[in-house]
């Protein structure tokens, strides 16, 4: 039995160890918990804020990065304190029912329609409602992400616009259920179009060391701006959230320092979002 | 074929520099698979016992149960634990979700039915003279448990071992219920997913390597310690 005394002891030494290693080991300063979209965590955009929040502040934020739909989710269970999302409308309906509070725009990027360089379609240039149109007409493929993401939303609005209909499940549709850089790979892999943001665009093409399968092929359109704000979650109907600290996170997003701060970052030299959280315009 | 071999490169070099922020993925990692680990065979091995040492009306029921959770899919228990630990879910005011307790409680449905299941199967199989000789030394309960486990042990090991791949394996789960934040719930399997996303391919190499290092280390360790037993 000695021997069995001894492998127990190994094991427990082992489990020990393991426990005594774990991140929890030191002190910590208060934390908030941030759901927000693939785009801002892709790009690095959050990497380069959390220091910056730190020391700022004094707070420590942690963030889990979903589609904006699974976003809102979030801060509607009350699993987050605050959400930084892309999608005007269903954060309309978030408001409206009494999820969040406080909301303020942050910052604003562009979507923009990638495709093959030789352009099968021939849309480069046309106006996106067009060009939209003409991918569903040629039966080109256009990839989607189909998460209820931002840019997801924004890319049934636009083929709303288009007249586009009973494209769900038309052979040239293709719905990934993936995140952005995922769904601009199987775009790249498939030689077809897609709507992506283009801070993520950007990452995907510094990814590919300027070798890039895929092009913009319209940009610039007014249709085509991606708002992103920020709202904290609502107290009063999930009383455990660190309100006080959302709000603290979001005064410091719109001040005129962070405002800055958000405007030096870049990617590859280019710039890729653009503040514009406007103190006096409150929702 | 160019992206792979320099993938492949770069990642052993990300391997040697080890940063920050790989090392305290990998130590996640670790402090998780091994908190799942002390639940699994601490609920698992007394459970297997019973199951496959006592006769008892519905014995066979809960052996096909458990015989059928081995095939649970991640994700399912991701979303199950997720609806329970969500703070609309019952057990909300925890404040499991997001963390590593949260994950281990995903890990720990995942591994325990490998852990049960073929325990009771290693009972099963012992040699029936051992249940008589015990009995008639006079030993009982506990004694009796420990002992019969003994004998089953590198049964036991294999259970432990196979359960463990799962466990540190599996990113459905630890995606859900962790959600992956930098620092403190990123595992090494749901960074691989992070930067697959963000098309950083090398490092995912990295971490794939290193997982089937620690896999790999773990089976020589334990082959030897089980060497060792068996000369003693």
């Amino acid at each position: 039995m000695k021997s069995n005394k001894r492998a127990l002891l190994f094991i427990t030494i082992l489990a020990v160890c393991m426990l005594a290693l774990s991140p929890f080991a030191y002190a910590k300063p208060p934390v908030l918990r941030m759901a927000t979209t693939t785009s801002t965590d892709n790009t690095g955009l959050l990497d380069y804020m959390a220091p910056i929040l730190l020391k700022d502040t004094g707070i420590e934020i942690q963030w889990v990065s979903v589609g904006t739909g699974k976003a809102l989710e979030y801060g509607r269970n009350g699993d987050v304190d605050i959400v930084l999302t892309h999608d005007p409308a269903a954060e309309d309906k978030f408001m409206a029912d009494g999820a969040g509070v406080n909301r303020r725009k942050v910052m604003y990027n562009d979507f923009v329609l990638i495709g093959p360089a030789n352009d099968p379609a021939g849309i480069k240039g046309k106006p996106i409602g067009q060009a939209m149109a003409t991918i569903a007409a040629k039966g080109q493929p256009l990839v989607s992400r189909a998460d209820k993401s931002g840019t997801h939303a924004a890319e049934l609005k636009l083929l709303k616009e288009a007249g586009v209909k009973d494209f769900d499940k038309a052979s040239w549709y293709v719905q990934t259920g993936q995140g952005m850089l995922n769904t601009i790979n199987i775009a790249d892999e498939r030689k077809g179009y897609a709507l992506a943001d283009r801070g993520t665009f950007i990452k995907y093409e510094a990814n590919l060391k300027g070798k890039p399968g895929l092009v913009i092929v319209v940009e610039g359109d007014k249709q085509l701006l991606n708002m992103y704000s920020v709202m904290a979650v609502n107290p009063i109907k999930h009383p455990h959230v660190k309100y006080d600290l959302a709000i603290k996170y979001i005064d410091w997003i719109t001040s005129s320092k962070v405002q800055k701060d958000i405007a030096n970052f870049k990617l590859e030299g280019k710039q890729l979002f653009f503040p514009n959280a406007d103190i006096r315009a409150g929702h | 074929m160019d992206f792979i071999v320099q993938g492949f490169f770069q990642s052993i070099r990300l391997i040697i520099s080890m940063d920050e922020e790989t090392l305290n993925v990998v130590m996640t990692t670790l402090s998780l698979t091994g908190l799942s680990m002390l639940f699994i065979l601490g609920i698992g091995l007394p459970l297997g016992f019973a199951l496959g040492y006592f006769d008892f009306p519905g014995k066979h029921f809960f052996r096909t149960v458990a015989d059928t959770l081995l095939a649970l899919p991640t994700v399912v228990v991701g979303l199950l634990v997720y609806a329970f630990i969500s703070r609309r879910g019952p057990l909300g005011d925890l404040e499991l979700l997001f963390t590593i307790r949260g994950m281990a409680i995903g890990q720990v449905i995942l591994g325990l039915p490998i852990v049960v299941s073929y325990t009771a199967t290693a009972i099963e199989g012992l040699d029936n003279r051992l249940r008589l000789t015990l009995q008639t030394l006079g030993a009982s309960g506990t004694k009796l448990a420990v002992t019969s486990l003994w004998e089953g042990r590198f049964q036991i090991l294999v259970a432990a071992l196979t359960s463990y791949g799962r466990i540190i394996g599996e990113v459905g789960s630890a995606m859900m219920l962790g959600g992956n934040i930098k620092w403190h719930t990123r595992t090494i399997t749901t960074a691989i997913t992070l930067e697959t996303g963000k098309g950083d391919f090398p490092l995912g190499i990295a971490l794939g390597i290193i997982l089937i290092a620690i896999s790999f280390a773990l089976n020589i360790s334990l082959s030897f310690l089980r060497r060792r037993v068996g000369n003693s």
